[in-house]
Order: structure tokens, then sequence, then C-alpha cells
């Protein structure tokens, strides 16, 4: 019994010549059959990821470039802007397609009465119109001093912190200078609940407590 | 007197009829009639193609196979929706000749589909409401499997790859959205990639790899044109080939209500 047991479990010798294989050489282990098996799958494999994989990068690419070049764009002279009401603008986030690649911001100057130390270093408060619900286009609304969303009802105060509704942050604002007299607008910069500054997330993205780190930062900026 | 004329070269002469031949009155071959010409021209072609594909047998057995008692109509809603894709394919093919990928282009080129191509209303009405049509078609196919409990085994696989190609029809319905280029269909892409960005970790990228950046460019509506009518068109013909192959290969399921005999069984088991 116990000698047919260790009889079945005895394996067969690593090499091709114990193994009785016809034209067996000396110290050979792996069979020509399985060496040729191997050689077309791996020949298969090499050719599939050759277009595979560059084809998957040019897809994926975006993820990893920087689109959205840096550029100052004039919104009109200092006058135009006063620091107690917002003054709507059209800039164009994305030239290239026209009337889709516009949007809509709200300027006031830098107020420190009202906007205390945060951003202090920007001029003028800029703020983009895109909701931080699902990025449905708010309006300001000057009589209530608050931004509207018409979408799921998201409603943000004076400077843009969440006041009621879905939205998970306040809403991104952009880069300002003045030069020559004129105020430009620069890149998108995202903020947290206490207005502290971000490099520019989606819409919908949490940046407070523990949910910011659900949420990484693009890996170009 | 007349001559006697000379015999016809064997080449020349007129086959005699052969078993089964049709012959007229003087026995000479009948010309066959037009329809018979035609069925046999037709079992020639059949055959000369059979005999170099040989796939009768698979045909055979996947046509003719054997359904259980109580199958009724609501069995067709799968080929149904079956129907609704080759519809939005083919509708989808012929609208292409006609509409531009491009943002500056898209919206003139869908409206002049509309107002200005012979029939172009008409086939993008079928596509834009097939769309719908395939969408509720294929909910009710599955609650048809899910009421007839014809996801259990062995059929969980089938269940499996029909609910990849519920999410890829879904998928096709958002990146189809975009296509006529209006204000609803831009703020509708833009609320649907922002809903796809508030998924943790992930999420971001997904919406960056949709929009092809970080904000909504010149390379999204192409990208969700190509998507639209070439990913996701393939990945779903090849899943219901899956799909239908292990239909036939396993078998349809009888309704609940239908129960067998147990003397039948009883027997069969003997």
């Amino acid at each position: 019994m116990s000698d047919r047991t260790s009889k079945t479990f005895q394996r067969k010798s690593r090499y091709t010549k114990d193994r009785g294989i016809p034209g067996a050489f000396e110290g050979e282990t792996v069979t020509r059959r399985a060496f040729m098996t191997g050689t077309a799958v791996a020949a298969g494999g090499i050719a599939t990821a050759a277009f595979a994989l560059p084809t998957l990068g040019f897809a994926l690419g975006p993820i990893f470039e920087r689109t959205e070049p840096s550029r100052w764009q004039d919104i009109g002279p200092e006058e135009d802007f006063n620091d107690t009401d917002y003054v709507p603008r059209v800039i164009n986030i994305v030239p290239e397609i026209g009337e889709a690649g516009r949007t809509t911001i709200y300027v006031r100057r830098y107020n420190p009465r009202i906007d205390g130390e945060a951003n202090s270093d920007q001029p003028y408060v800029a703020i983009s119109n895109r909701c931080m619900h699902l990025g449905c286009p708010v309006r300001y609304v000057s009589a209530s001093q608050r931004f509207i969303c018409p979408c799921h009802g998201g409603v943000y105060d004076f400077q843009g912190k969440v006041f009621g509704g879905p939205p998970v942050r306040p809403l991104d604002r952009f880069y300002t200078r003045v030069r020559n007299g004129r105020v430009e607008v620069g890149d998108r910069f995202s903020l947290n609940s206490k207005l502290e500054r971000f490099s520019p997330r989606d819409p919908s993205n949490h940046l407070d407590g523990l949910w910011q780190y659900l949420y990484p930062s693009r890996p170009t900026i | 007197m007349k001559a006697p004329t000379p015999p016809l070269p064997k080449f020349a002469r007129p086959a005699p009829p052969r078993p089964n031949e049709l012959v007229d009155d003087q026995g000479r071959p009948a010309r066959p009639t037009i329809p018979d010409q035609a069925r046999k021209a037709g079992v020639g072609v059949t055959s000369w193609v059979e005999e170099r594909v040989g796939l009768s047998p698979f045909l055979r057995g996947f046509l003719f196979r054997k359904v259980p008692k109580g199958t009724n109509w609501f069995y067709t809603l799968g080929s149904a929706t079956m129907f609704a894709f080759l519809s939005q394919a083919v509708t989808g093919v012929f609208l292409a000749m006609y509409y531009e990928p491009d943002p500056s282009r898209a919206y003139e080129s869908a409206s002049r589909i509309t107002n200005e191509v012979f029939l172009g209303e008409f086939v993008r009405g079928m596509h834009r409401w097939g769309a719908t049509v395939m969408i509720v078609l294929i909910f009710l196919h599955m609650g048809r499997t899910f009421f007839f409990g014809a996801y259990k085994y062995p059929r969980e696989l089938n269940w499996i790859v029909g609910v990849v190609l519920l999410i890829l029809t879904m998928a096709m319905g958002f990146t189809g959205y975009l296509l006529p280029f209006d204000q609803r269909s831009y703020w509708a892409t833009v609320v649907g990639v922002n809903i796809n960005a508030s998924g943790p970790i992930l999420g971001p990228y997904l919406a960056d790899f949709l929009r092809a950046g970080a904000e909504f460019n010149a390379s999204t509506l192409s990208r969700f044109y190509a998507i639209h009518m070439m990913l996701i068109p393939g990945l779903i013909a090849a899943l219901i080939g899956v799909h239908l192959y292990l239909v036939a290969k396993l078998g349809t399921t009888a309704p609940p209500w239908v129960k067998a005999k147990k003397k039948e069984l009883a027997k069969r088991e003997l």
C-alpha cells in the first residue's frame, strides 16, 4: 500500500533525457514543445503590448499633462470694480473651442473688513461661477448677496463659502493682479472651508478634514 | 426522296434524360420551370458555401434548440434589445456620414441632419428614440430574468455579462448625449463628468480621462464621439456574442409557474 502511494507521488525527472524524449540533450530541462509554446506566447504578448501600451498611454495621457497654460487675461480697468459688490465678467478658459470655453467670473476688490487675512495677497477676488456640487453655473444675486445654483439649490455667501445645499466647498477663485491700472485674471485655484488655497480640483471633491485625502490633486499641478 | 440527315456528332447530341428528370411527351428533357431553376440555384449556392464553412450543425443547434414548456412572449425581450442595438448601430453609422465631432461644427452639422438632409430627421429620430427604447427593453429583459429566476445556477455568468452590457448601454447613453452639442447636452455632460469626479481616489482621474484634461476642451467632444461610436459598440457586440453563446449552450429556463411533473421525473431517473 505504502509502496504504491510512494510511486504515485514520485515526480518525473526534470531532465528530458531521463524521460526518454527522442533527441534529448544532456542536461536539457525544457522540452522543445514547451520552448516553442513559450516563444509563441511571448511573441504574441510582445506584439500585443507593442500596440496596446502606446494606445493606452495615448488615451490616458491628458490626465498627466498640464492642459491649461498660465495666461493672464485683461478684464478691464481698476475703476470698473469696487470692494462691496461683484461685477460679472466673461473670460476664456479654453479659447480654442469658442463659446463652450468661456466662463463667467464675479469680481470685486479685496476688502480686509470682509475677507480678513485669507488670500490677502490677491488684490481682487475673482470668483468662478462653477458650482462645487456638480459644476452647474451659479449666479450672484446682489439683493441677497448670495451665489445661487439653479440645479440642486446650492447657496454660497458673499465670500463664496457654502451657505446651504449640497456643495462640498467654497466656490473656486482665479488669481488676480494689476498691471498698468488694469485688472488681470490668471489660473484657477480651489479653497477649503477656511479659504485656504489648493490646486484646482473638480467640483464635488472635498478639501476638508479626512475627506481631502480621498480626492488627490492632479499629478501635474 | 429526302436524303437522310447525317447523324449529329456526339458532343452535339442531346443527353438522354437522367433518372427523375423532367421529360416532355417526346421523351426529350423538358426545360425546368423558373421556380425550379431558382430553387436549384439557391440549393446550389447554399451547399457550395456549406461545403466550405460547415456551419450547419452549429446553426441547427443554435436556431432549432429545444425550449422549455411555457416559453412565452417575455422571452423575446432579449432579442428585442438586440434588434434595438442593431438599429442603433445602423442608424448611427449613417448619421456619422453627416455628423462632424468638432466643437465649432457639431451643433450645425446635427441641425443640418435634422433640417436639410433627406430623411435626416427620420434617421436621427430613430437613433434618438431608439436609444430610449433600448434602455427600456434592456431593463425589461433584466426584470424578466430576475423575476423568472433565470439568473440562478448555471446561468450566473450570463447574468454578469448581461449586467456589463447594461452598464455599457448606459455609457452609450451618456456619451451620445453630448454629441448634439446644444446647451442641454453640454451641461448634462459637465454634470455627468463631475459626478464621475465625485468618486473617491480614482474619481478625479476618471473625470480627467473623460474630458481629456482639467477643463472641457477641444478633445472632449471627439473623445466622447470615439467612445460612443467605436469603443463601446465593439465591446457590446462582442459581449452580445458571449451572451448568446451562453444562452444557446445552457438553454433557457421554464417560467417559475411551470412545474416538472414528479411522475415523469421519476421515470427519467429510472
